[in-house]
């Protein structure tokens, strides 16, 4: 048998890699973007000692060291990220919060596949920096399926390119310290996140009701029909008129009932069910 | 077109710099120092100046503070790009009136990410 030199991804391994990150997380790697696999699996194969893919999948099948799989699945989910991204999004969460706000309570955020936590770090300086005008600051909980990207995401440090992508030198300034080379978040900041490992297809949401749903640039990795069952996990974990935020290349048509585009926000979603009927069928 | 004044005695900087803004459709026009950058404002004051801090005959805080004196019509936006990356330097360099600051080394998504912020790009 000829080995495939690094660089390629065998036939046997792209099946193996892709039906491991799609049982653990519901993740499809679409046969043109199995160039991601080689990429994205190279400084795994360094730190293994490794040549090929193909010892790799001999490794994993071996089920000597269990913390293999998990590293394959930590290297191969996208944590593609940055603060602030899609800025005017960030605006619109504001406005999705009012009605809580308006009901005097306190609002509740889910960052669904947070990644390294950039997003939910972005939320909680712009309302931390909101609530000394006496704003309520919302409860904001993250979650990603990778271990890797959980521990990142608590322990909020990031290396100079990536605190620099997105992320106003003020607010630099104000919420991180230099560290080694890194900028680490300061204590202040990363209490108001709570991030935890979650998987969005296998396990149930985080408990209580939200008011707003992130889930961003994540969806479009999983199937049609994981798709409509994240959906309605989603709707489910939702408090009644609640906002869902998907990524800019993402909608909800023509993919759940369980969610429509919102009148009020934007490109952003409400759940389905809390709107009022139809005025002729009111009058009905 | 939006213009861009990049400001640095290196002349790889300045081309590396160039390469990028171009892409994202800035017209460039270049400076090797602090004072030669401030006659270019005087004559001419461009959107965004991209500002190296160490560098001959003027530096880069010395030519801000001069900027932020001189009597232009419009308030160009500046983002430090340097290699001071202290949190002092930045500091100082806020307090002296730059908009944003780009820790060298710097990639496209960098540079893109801080024009953004500066409304700029």
């Amino acid at each position: 048998m000829t080995m495939p030199a690094s660089g390629t991804v065998s036939p046997v391994a792209l099946n193996v890699f892709s039906a491991l990150l799609e049982a653990r997380t519901g993740q499809q790697i679409a046969s043109y973007r199995s160039w991601r696999i080689d990429v994205a699996l190279k400084p795994l194969l360094r730190e293994r000692g490794l040549d090929t893919l193909d010892q790799l999948v001999t490794l994993l099948l071996d089920g000597q060291d269990v913390r293999v799989g998990d590293q394959i699945v930590n290297a191969l989910v996208n944590q593609e990220t940055s603060f602030f991204r899609d800025a005017p999004v960030f605006d619109l969460v504001l406005e999705a919060v009012a009605g809580a706000e308006a009901a005097g309570r306190r609002p509740r955020i889910w960052c669904a596949g947070c990644s390294t936590g950039q997003e939910p770090l972005s939320l909680a300086m712009l309302f931390a920096e909101r609530a000394e005008g006496g704003r309520p600051m919302p409860e904001i909980i993250a979650t990603d399926v990778s271990e890797a990207a959980v521990a990142r995401a608590r322990a909020g440090r990031y290396n100079q390119f990536e605190i620099q992508r997105g992320l106003p030198i003020r607010r630099m300034m104000r919420w991180f310290d230099s560290e080694g080379g890194d900028w680490v978040a300061r204590p202040e900041l990363t209490r108001l996140v709570t991030v935890r490992r979650h998987n969005l297809v296998a396990d149930h949401p985080p408990g209580g009701a939200f008011d707003v749903i992130l889930c961003r640039n994540v969806l479009l990795y999983l199937s049609p029909t994981t798709k409509a069952a994240v959906f309605a996990r989603f709707a489910a974990a939702m408090r009644p008129g609640g906002t869902l935020v998907l990524g800019a290349g993402e909608t909800v048509i023509g993919q759940t009932d369980a969610f429509a585009p919102s009148r009020r926000l934007r490109g952003l979603y409400e759940r389905t069910g809390d709107r009022p009927a139809p005025s002729h069928a009111a009058a009905a | 077109m939006k213009t861009c004044l990049v400001v640095d005695d290196s002349k790889v900087i300045r081309k590396v710099a160039r390469h990028i803004l171009e892409t994202l459709d800035f017209t460039v026009s270049e400076a090797c120092d602090g004072r030669e950058a401030l006659d270019a404002c005087l004559a001419s004051p461009p959107d965004v100046i991209l500002l190296d801090w160490n560098m001959p005959v003027m530096s880069g805080m010395d030519f801000l503070r001069a900027l932020r004196e001189a009597p232009i019509p419009t308030r160009p936006k500046v983002v430090f790009c340097t290699t001071e990356n202290g949190m002092a330097y930045i500091r100082a360099a806020i307090e002296a009136g730059a908009d944003e600051y780009v820790m060298k080394p710097f990639d496209r998504d960098t540079l893109e990410s801080k024009l953004q912020i500066v409304g700029m790009a």
